[in-house]
């Protein structure tokens, strides 16, 4: 396990309340910019538990049932196969869309938006699914460090980290508890 | 006068039941004295055996030298050598050349180059059927007049049995046994290795061991017809042993071999080998019960000759896949130590019976000089060391081919030098001359 | 107990299922499933292999397998070349390895063969680079074949221990009945042979199955009736009489399927002679699931090159 590793300094930087308080908040900043006839899509694989709570809390504030998919971007990312000889090939998970995506507002919801590289092959993989009305991106940490001209449009929490910094969403459904904790690992380079 | 003293060696000779340590004397190119503490008398070239085993030159009975014609696999000059360095003074050589050793011309110019190369001696085996193909019998007595010693279709079988009657009965007037590989294609089917549990479990087509069996009950039965002289070669089977055991009983003129591989290799080590086309040989490696079945033959002497059933192909010819991959290996220079690791060391017979299938026997079968220390034999001789420990290295090998499955297999009990005509002509650890 | 799937394929190369362990087995099978769902999207493929390059070597006649590697390497979005024995230098006598040398210079990442003999993948596999996929040699292995057999059956029966497969025809010249019963017995399935024994390896139970000489017994309680083809190329009119005679009493009838359990299917590698070892009532029939087959043929050859793909690693995953 994570905590468990050698030397590293972890931080707490957001515990279960404030959690559930950050999702709620989310929630209703989707509700108030795109209605309640959203598609809410989780990319795997703690994308797909947040995208689960939004919808849940979606459905409280609503009372209407919330479309709900999952995305499995591994066959576009950009980081396996053979030019890169060093990797296993990650384990294929299951796209689940619940109807088709066309002309839908779609959002898309992960844990951690670093980089950007799995935002743009989850882009790649909807829209080889269809043409949305509009795609938009939901997540619960920013930490900042781009790679891609890539923005999210609803953030739980911005967070200021260094490269090296190790940013961990942890999830009850995933991970046995929830929380968010920075920490340098030492010896690796994340 | 040329004189070598070979000192000090334990001289095993099966044809006067000798095994003790003695000198022997050769003078232009025969056994002059054998004795204890013989006198160099005058100036002599002197082999310090000590340590080692002086026997009668060895004598394969089945060699492929493929010359003429089929000089890219070996020559008469790298077959011999080959032979000298692994411990044989004289080769059969068998009659598949490009042409076919199947007229007296072809037999004549083997006998003429090997003379002239100088190494081993060199018995050129005719074929039995004019270009092997089966049909009208060769020339025999010209062959044999020309130097041939045995008639053969090696390493095809006679098909047509009324052939085979004629010739066995032709052959009489030369006196010359017929040499037979004894396989029915049809029931090889096109198979590529022996036809049992392990060519079921990696997927080759097989060889069924009744392919061998139901050739060698024809031939022995024809055998027995004819009164002619019968030779089977590179035996593979329990079963084609006991059918020998059964002609040798009645009292047949009926000899056999086998390949000094067929008792060391099986079919499990080809199958570990990964479809390597060098561990592809016909007769085919059988199962470890055939293989014990052999050794209990050579122990109980149904068996006549251990042979090498050197076979050379080109690197290019094995460079397929197995099923298209030509059958043969080379066994010149691993024939004399995997019999003495496996059979002397292995404790299945002891060196006197060694030399007995090695030289003794092989010479009677054919009909050869040597085989003997007597004093007034031709003064062939095989030195063997039989404590060296050895692997075997194919690059360090004389023949031309490389086409062995016994590379870095590490064995004990090797040739140590080997003497034709009383001239040492390969010594271990020692330049080739010329 | 099902098996747990291993984490990676172990070597680069899939040549054979004698080589793959149960846990391999239940990767590519697992990994084949979700795949699966590229074939039902609008736009049926995935960027995954892009930039890769696989060359189909068929050095022998093959139409359902080539087709069905290549629409798998499409899908995963690899640049194809096709190379077959007709018009090409190997009927004029160059080596399987100089063929495979100058493929090289090409610098593939996958070479997917077909081979008339025995062992050729696993020679080639040596002296290659490549990840060397077979596609059937000789009557060695079809390995590919095996896996979307047990793929399909999997998918009606939910796994394979236990289940009671009855394969019936050539057996002697197939390399698909050889890699099931490599298979089925890896992953706890019985395995029955069925045909005259004219076309019976020798030692059959040596591949862990139980053979039989008629058809009707070893049908009883079947879960799984798997036809071969005839192959009539590789027959030299001596292993049986006839068609009509094979029919009469060794082709699935209806009557003889009868003879199965009530939930059995039907499968055959293809193509199928009908009327010979089978019976079109059976073949069209409900329990049929042989174009099933077919379907997830291309779904175990994406799974198997996407993990190949991956599978060459020194270290693991950092991501």
């Amino acid at each position: 396990m994570a905590q468990n590793r050698g030397r590293a300094a972890r931080q707490e930087v957001m515990d279960a309340p404030a959690m559930a308080r950050t999702i709620a908040r989310m929630a209703a900043e989707i509700l108030e910019r795109d209605g309640d006839g959203v598609m809410l899509v989780g990319i795997h694989t703690r994308g797909v538990p947040l995208a689960d709570r939004l919808a849940r809390s979606l459905e409280e504030v609503t009372g209407h049932k919330v479309s709900v998919g999952r995305l499995d971007i591994t066959l576009y990312r950009d980081d396996v196969g053979p030019w890169r000889p060093a990797h296993q090939q990650p384990v294929l998970k299951r796209t689940v869309l619940p109807a088709s995506i066309d002309d839908h507002v779609i959002y898309l919801v992960d844990d951690v938006l670093f980089t950007g590289r799995t935002v743009r092959a989850a882009l790649d993989t909807l829209i080889d699914y269809g043409r949305p009305q509009a795609v938009r991106l939901a997540v619960l940490v920013d930490r900042g460090h781009r790679e891609l001209p890539v923005a999210a449009d609803v953030v739980g929490k911005n967070i200021a980290t260094t490269r090296s910094e190790d940013v961990q969403v942890r999830l009850s459904e995933v991970d046995g508890e929830d929380g968010v904790w920075i920490g340098r690992e030492v010896g690796n380079a994340g | 006068m040329k004189r070598l003293l070979i000192r000090n060696g334990r001289v095993v000779d099966p044809s006067q039941g000798l095994d003790q340590g003695m000198d022997i004397l050769v003078e232009d190119g025969a056994i002059a004295a054998i004795g204890e503490r013989l006198d160099a008398r005058g100036r002599s070239q002197i082999l310090d055996a000590a340590g080692l085993v002086v026997a009668p030159g060895f004598i394969d009975l089945h060699t492929h030298l493929c010359e003429p014609g089929l000089e890219h696999r070996e020559t008469i000059e790298s077959g011999c050598r080959a032979a000298v360095a692994g411990g044989f003074t004289a080769v059969c050589s068998m009659p598949d050349s490009n042409p076919v050793n199947d007229d007296p011309s072809v037999t004549s110019f083997i006998r003429k180059r090997a003379e002239q190369v100088g190494l081993a001696r060199v018995y050129p085996v005719g074929a039995v059927s004019k270009g092997q193909a089966g049909e009208a019998m060769a020339e025999v007595g010209e062959m044999v007049a020309a130097g041939a010693v045995a008639v053969s279709d090696n390493p095809r079988p006679v098909r047509n049995a009324l052939l085979f009657r004629r010739v066995l009965e032709y052959a009489r007037s030369f006196d010359i046994p017929v040499a037979a590989h004894e396989e029915d294609l049809d029931l090889s089917d096109g198979g590529s290795m022996h036809e049992g549990r392990v060519s079921t479990r990696i997927g080759l087509a097989g060889i069924p061991t009744a392919a061998e069996d139901v050739m060698v009950a024809r031939d022995i039965l024809l055998a027995e017809l004819t009164g002619g002289r019968l030779h089977l070669c590179h035996l593979s089977t329990s079963t084609a042993l006991d059918l020998v055991r059964i002609g040798k009983r009645r009292g047949l003129a009926l000899s056999c071999e086998v390949a000094a591989h067929q008792f060391v290799l099986t079919d499990e080590d080809l199958a570990s080998a990964g479809y390597d086309p060098n561990w592809k040989a016909n007769p085919p490696l059988r199962g470890s019960a055939e293989a014990e079945a052999i050794m209990q033959a050579i122990y109980d002497g149904t068996i006549d000759a251990i042979v090498s059933d050197h076979e050379p192909r080109h690197l290019d010819e094995k460079e397929a896949d197995f099923a298209d991959a030509p059958f043969g290996m080379i066994g010149l220079e691993t024939a004399v130590p995997l019999a003495i690791d496996r059979l002397v060391h292995g404790k299945v017979i002891g060196l006197m019976q060694l030399v007995r299938l090695m030289s003794t026997r092989p010479a009677e079968v054919f009909g050869l000089p040597g085989g003997s220390l007597r004093e007034g034999s031709p003064a062939d001789l095989t030195v063997l060391d039989l404590r060296a420990l050895r692997a075997v290295e194919p690059d360090s090998f004389r023949s031309k081919a490389r086409n062995t499955p016994l590379a870095g297999r590490r064995l004990r009990g090797w040739p140590a030098a080997t003497i034709v005509g009383g001239t040492i002509v390969w010594q271990a650890g020692k330049r080739p001359k010329n | 107990m099902p098996v747990e799937a291993a984490a990676a394929l172990a070597a680069k190369d899939v040549v054979g299922i004698q080589r793959l362990s149960p846990g391999e087995i239940q990767l590519i099978l697992n990994t084949a499933e979700e795949l699966l769902e590229v074939a039902r999207r609008p736009i049926k493929k995935v960027p995954a292999l892009r930039g890769s390059t696989v060359i189909n070597l068929f050095m022998e006649p093959s139409t359902r397998t080539r087709f069905s590697f290549e629409v798998a390497e499409k899908r995963l979005s690899a640049d194809t070349l096709n190379f077959s024995a007709s018009g090409s230098s190997v009927s004029k006598g160059e080596t399987l390895f100089d063929t495979a040398r100058n493929l090289m210079a090409m610098a593939p990442d996958f070479i997917i063969i077909r081979h008339p003999h025995s062992g050729a993948p696993h020679r080639l596999a040596e002296v290659v680079p490549a990840s060397i996929v077979n596609a059937g040699d000789g009557i060695n292995e079809h390995p590919t074949q095996a896996l979307l057999d047990a793929f399909t059956m999997c998918q009606h029966f939910g796994g394979l221990e236990g289940l009671k497969v009855v394969i019936a025809g050539d057996i002697r010249h197939s390399r698909v009945a050889r890699s099931n019963a490599f298979l089925l017995g890896k992953m706890g399935a019985e395995v029955r042979f069925v045909a005259p024994a004219s076309l019976l390896p020798l030692d059959v139970e040596e591949l862990g199955v139980i053979p039989f000489v008629r058809l009707e017994p070893a049908l009883e309680g079947a879960d799984v009736v798997m036809m071969l083809r005839i192959q009539l190329e590789r027959q030299k009119k001596l292993n049986f009489p006839s068609m009509r005679e094979y029919y009469d009493f060794f082709a699935l009838t209806p009557e003889r399927l009868a003879l199965a359990a009530e939930r059995a299917i039907v499968m055959h590698p293809g193509p199928m002679n009908r009327g010979v070892e089978i019976d079109s009532r059976v073949a069209d029939g409900p329990r049929s699931v042989i174009l099933e087959q077919v379907t997830n043929g291309v779904a175990i050859r994406m799974a198997i090159l996407y993990l190949l793909a991956g599978g060459r690693s020194e270290a693991a995953s950092d991501s």
